[in-house]
Order: structure tokens, then C-alpha cells, then sequence
């Protein structure tokens, strides 16, 4: 398990390189930078998110810090090349729904996957709301959220922090929860929920027991803001630092490069 | 000369009985088999078990009352407003059990089914509710080795998915069942037919085998004679899922969740799309398309 990160404070390049520029960064900004702080460390692997903001974070951590990343067009093909949203580029290689699952497996991997519930032992639901026969609201069904959350780090992207995503107990486990791992079982031992990324803050779960624990909290927000919009206490909370300030060479590449038509802002409430 | 397999849509449907456990390739809204499941969701053939990663193929025949049960690992309609709605519905109600399942259980239990094998071992699967889903089905296998440190794994017997009937959609094939996929992705369909008793692949392109082989690298020919038992010349059937040689139908597909919303509304697209046949079906929609043509300008 990966311990608290680097606080933003203490980040180097983001000290020595932010200009005045930075000031300005806004709410979505924020989200892609503490999105691309996810494969920090990665290495050679396959990001897979699941959502915009979440791949801007992958190509930008791509563009800058983990260079060695894997990246894909969301369809079969591996990019040589890290293009703008919604664009492809050159290709590397081939990725089809089956070899997927042999890279899930193998354990090569880090999926950023969205969440309509997520409780405070990171159990998460995609599936339905309700009854497992007889749901009361249908969403995709589990997808490979078992299956990813079991093999490889998982983390998740909320553009929208509420206690009805964030509530005491998840309909549907599709993605494994921390409580739920049997100790005495190998099989459980990759389990790794690495981020909790949202509109408000940075989370993992290295509180007590393994329970969802505020890591920064982005410029603007406060505590209460964070409690009142949580279905349980978060650990660490009134301790929490501000996300770290986007470099003026994130800042450019999430503008001119990555998204400038503005998509991230779409999806951060 | 190896037998020739060209059949009707009628001669496929005619060979399902009620109860039978049918596969349905592709994948989401993609190179769906959809002229099959028109011809399966106007037949008489009820209380099936439908195996698939799903989309619209899955919502149809759920719309039609077809399904009892479904085995799948998702369903999507791949663009918004992604939910399927009558799969939605049938959910809802109450109307279908499922053993929905992690995705890469699908591809595991199609697998142990095509080595006829009674399971494979995988770890997707522990610690969610798919287990709960499955109610008693799914069970547990203990590894007989012990890991280094004198633990023993132990792991999901994902149980072999035996299919009674698979459909599938390939770009281009020959009439004795020698068949390629085009686009950039195989989906499961050589896994479907490996699983099945009796294969059924409908195609865009009914072409020589000399044509097939030099039309496409060797790596493109996911299916022989072996996996195939009927060949349906099905120009434009996966409509309105995207296959090799034209894109999702978009709009149609909106179309459909649109009219899924309103009992009146659906009476009319049921009636013009889906009570008919596939001739039918294929004018329709291109009477449709440019209609949409002429609103747009």
C-alpha cells in the first residue's frame, strides 16, 4: 500500500516553477492535476480512465512525470502519441477487449473507474440501486469492477461530492471494498484502492482500519464543506492540506493541449 | 467441396426451441448479431437464457418478453444515454433473473465451456456481490498448491458457459462458414461459437473463399468450418450496432431509447421495425435515414 503522499506543499517543481499564472487555476484544473497525481510512480503500465477528467490526468501525468505510461483510445489500439481529448494519434500497438483481461489480470494496470456509491471502506456500486433482482434504478451492471478492483490499483474519479455517492453502506459491491478482504487468502492480496479523487478533495483510505482519509482539500474548500457532503466521518479531515498548485507547464498543457475546448469543466461540479 | 451452410433467418429460428441457453456475440452496441435477434425477438421461441456482453441485442429481447435469464457481464448501449431502457424495465420489474458477473468472467466461463471444462479458476469475482447475484451457483476453488509463505489461494470456479445456440456477426464470410472480422476488434465471437452446440454466424459480405483469404491477413480469420454450422447473407445486420464497414446508427439508436419511453410511441416503432422482416427492417431504416436527412436541412 502506498502511504500519504507527497503533501503539496512540499512538491519541488511545483514551487520553483508556478508563475503568477497559477492563481488563476480553476476547480477542474485542480481535479486533472490531482488525477494525474494518481500514476505518479506508475510506471510502465496501463492507465485506464474511465472519464474525461480522469484521462486528462493520465495523458498529463503521461506528458510530464510518468512518461512510460500506457495509453489507449478507448476503443483497441495502444497511442504512441498523447493527444487532445477526443483525438487520436499514432499507435504503438494493439489492445482489444480481450487482451484487456489478460492485462487486468497480470496485474499491469491502473484503472480510474467513476462511482455511483462509495462507502468509507471504499466499497464501490456501478451497478443498479435496490434489490439485486429487482433494482429499483438499473445502471451498467458490475462491468470489470470486480475483477479490476481484485487485480490491480484502482482509484476513483466523483465530479460531484455528495452523501448520496459518499453514504454509509453501497447497494451493489462491484468494486471490492477493503473490509471485505480475507487475510488468510492470497488472493486478495493486490487489492489496492490508491485515490479517491473529487470536486472537493484528494482521498485514499489510510484511516483507521482502512477508512477513507482526506489527503488535500483543493483551494476553496473547507472541512465542513467535505462533512456535510460525506455520508460518514473522513479521517484526517481537519488536518488536510490545500491540493497542490498546478505547475505553469500542467496549467499550459491541460489549456492549449490537452483540453482546450474546456470538457473538464463539464464534468466538475 | 465442404458443405454448403447458407441458410434463411427462418431455417436459424426454426432449430430454437423455449428453454434453450443462446449467446449473443459482439459487444455493447458493437458488431452485434441484431438481424438474428430481430428474427429471435418476432419468433415464437420464449423463456430463454441469454449469455452476452450487452447492448441493445439484450434490451430488444427483453422488450419482446424473450428472456428469463441473462448472464452478462454489462450492458451498455456504449453512447449516451448508455442504459439500455428495456433491459432497464425488465430489471425493474422484476421480469428477468440474472447472474450478472464481472467482465472478464465471461470470457473465463466461455473459455472453460469451449475446453469443456466444468470451470476455470479466477479471481474476479471474491469479495463483491456477484456471488450474491448468482445465489448459490458460484462457488469457491481451493488451489492444491500453497503460495510461497504456506498460504492457499483461493479463487472463483467460474463454471463453464454452455451454450445451446451462438449467435454471431462477422464482416465477411464464405457459404461453409470460414468468417473475418474487419474493425479492430474480434470481441468474443470465436469464444461464443467454441461454446455453443449449433453456430450461427449472418455476415455483411457473402464472398468466395478465395476472395475471403485475400481480402483480409490471415490473423483476421476468426472462424473455420469447424465453428460454424449455418452462414446467413445479412447485408447491414448489425444494424444499429457498428460492424466492419459502416458506423453505429447513432441516431436510430436514440431513437430506439426514445421510443422505448412511451407505450404509443413504441406500438409505432414496433410496428414499423421490428414486426416485420428483414427486408423490411433494412427499407424502413434507410427510409428513416432520410427522412432524418430531409428534417436536418
Amino acid at each position: 500500500m502506498a502511504g500519504r503522499p507527497e503533501g503539496g506543499r512540499t512538491v519541488s517543481t511545483a514551487e520553483t516553477q508556478a508563475p503568477e499564472s497559477t492563481e488563476a487555476a480553476t476547480r477542474a484544473e485542480y481535479c486533472v492535476v490531482s488525477c494525474a497525481e494518481i500514476f505518479r510512480g506508475a510506471g510502465e503500465i496501463m492507465a485506464s480512465p474511465m472519464s474525461p477528467v480522469a484521462l486528462l490526468g493520465a495523458r498529463l501525468a503521461r506528458l510530464t512525470f510518468e512518461p512510460d505510461l500506457l495509453i489507449t483510445d478507448g476503443e483497441a489500439l495502444i497511442l504512441a502519441d498523447t493527444p487532445p481529448i477526443g483525438k487520436t494519434g499514432a499507435i504503438e500497438g494493439w489492445m482489444p477487449f480481450r487482451k484487456v483481461f489478460d492485462v487486468v489480470a497480470s496485474g499491469r494496470r491502473h484503472v480510474v473507474m467513476g462511482a455511483n456509491q462509495i462507502d468509507r471502506h471504499g466499497n464501490q456500486n456501478l451497478s443498479a440501486f435496490g434489490p439485486l433482482q429487482h433494482p429499483t434504478r438499473q445502471m451498467f451492471g458490475v462491468r470489470g469492477a470486480p475483477g479490476n478492483t481484485i487485480n490491480h490499483a484502482t482509484s476513483y474519479w466523483v465530479g460531484r461530492h455528495s452523501s448520496r455517492v459518499f453514504g454509509e453502506s453501497v447497494d451493489i459491491v462491484s468494486g471490492v471494498g477493503y473490509d471485505k478482504v480475507d487475510p488468510d487468502n492470497p488472493a486478495f492480496d493486490d487489492l489496492n484502492i490508491h485515490r479517491v479523487v473529487t470536486n472537493l478533495g484528494v482521498f485514499d483510505f489510510g484511516g483507521p482500519d482502512h477508512t477513507m482519509r482526506a489527503l488535500s482539500l483543493h483551494p476553496g474548500v473547507t472541512a465542513e464543506e467535505v462533512a456535510e457532503n460525506t455520508g460518514f466521518e473522513v479521517a484526517g479531515l481537519a488536518d488536510a492540506p490545500e491540493t497542490r498548485q498546478p505547475t505553469a507547464e500542467e496549467l499550459s498543457l491541460i489549456r492549449d493541449v490537452l483540453d482546450p475546448k474546456g470538457i473538464r469543466n463539464r464534468e466538475v461540479k | 467441396m465442404p458443405t454448403d451452410k447458407t441458410s434463411t433467418l427462418d431455417d436459424v429460428i426454426g432449430e430454437l426451441r423455449d428453454g434453450m441457453t443462446i449467446g449473443i456475440g459482439g459487444w455493447g452496441s458493437r458488431r452485434k448479431p441484431m438481424a438474428l435477434v430481430r428474427a429471435l425477438a418476432r419468433s415464437d421461441v420464449k423463456d430463454l437464457t441469454v449469455v452476452t456482453y450487452g447492448g441493445p441485442d439484450l434490451g430488444l429481447l427483453c422488450a419482446a418478453g424473450k428472456v428469463r435469464r441473462a448472464y452478462y457481464g454489462f450492458v451498455s448501449l456504449d453512447s449516451a444515454p448508455f442504459y439500455d431502457p428495456w433491459f432497464s424495465k425488465a430489471r425493474t420489474n422484476g421480469e428477468i433473473e440474472v447472474r450478472e458477473m464481472d467482465e472478464g468472467m465471461v470470457k473465463c466461463g466461455l473459455e472453460a465451456a469451449a475446453a469443456r471444462l466444468p470451470f476455470l479458476p479466477i479471481r474476479a469475482g471474491l469479495g463483491s456481490d456477484v456471488l450474491k447475484f448468482w445465489e448459490g451457483e458460484l462457488k469457491t476453488v481451493e488451489s492444491p498448491y500453497p503460495d510461497p509463505d504456506g498460504r492457499t489461494q483461493t479463487l472463483i470456479a467460474m463454471p463453464a458457459l454452455k451454450l445451446d445456440a451462438a449467435f454471431v456477426h462477422l464482416d465477411l464470410a464464405d457459404a461453409h462458414g470460414n468468417a473475418a472480422y474487419t474493425g479492430v476488434d474480434p470481441y468474443f465471437d470465436d469464444l461464443y461459437c467454441a461454446a455453443a452446440e449449433r453456430r450461427y454466424l449472418e455476415t455483411d459480405q457473402l464472398v468466395s473463399t478465395e476472395v475471403l483469404v485475400k481480402s483480409v491477413p490471415h490473423q483476421r480469420l476468426l472462424l473455420n468450418r469447424m465453428n460454424v454450422d449455418r452462414v446467413v447473407h445479412a447485408p447491414n445486420g448489425a444494424h444499429f450496432t457498428f460492424a466492419g464497414d459502416y458506423g453505429r446508427d447513432e441516431r436510430f439508436q436514440q431513437f430506439y431509447v426514445a421510443s422505448a419511453k412511451d407505450p404509443e410511441a413504441w406500438k409505432a416503432f414496433s410496428r414499423r421495425f421490428l414486426e416485420v422482416d428483414e427486408q423490411t427492417y433494412q427499407r424502413e431504416v434507410a427510409a428513416w435515414q432520410d427522412d432524418q436527412k430531409e428534417d436536418g436541412q
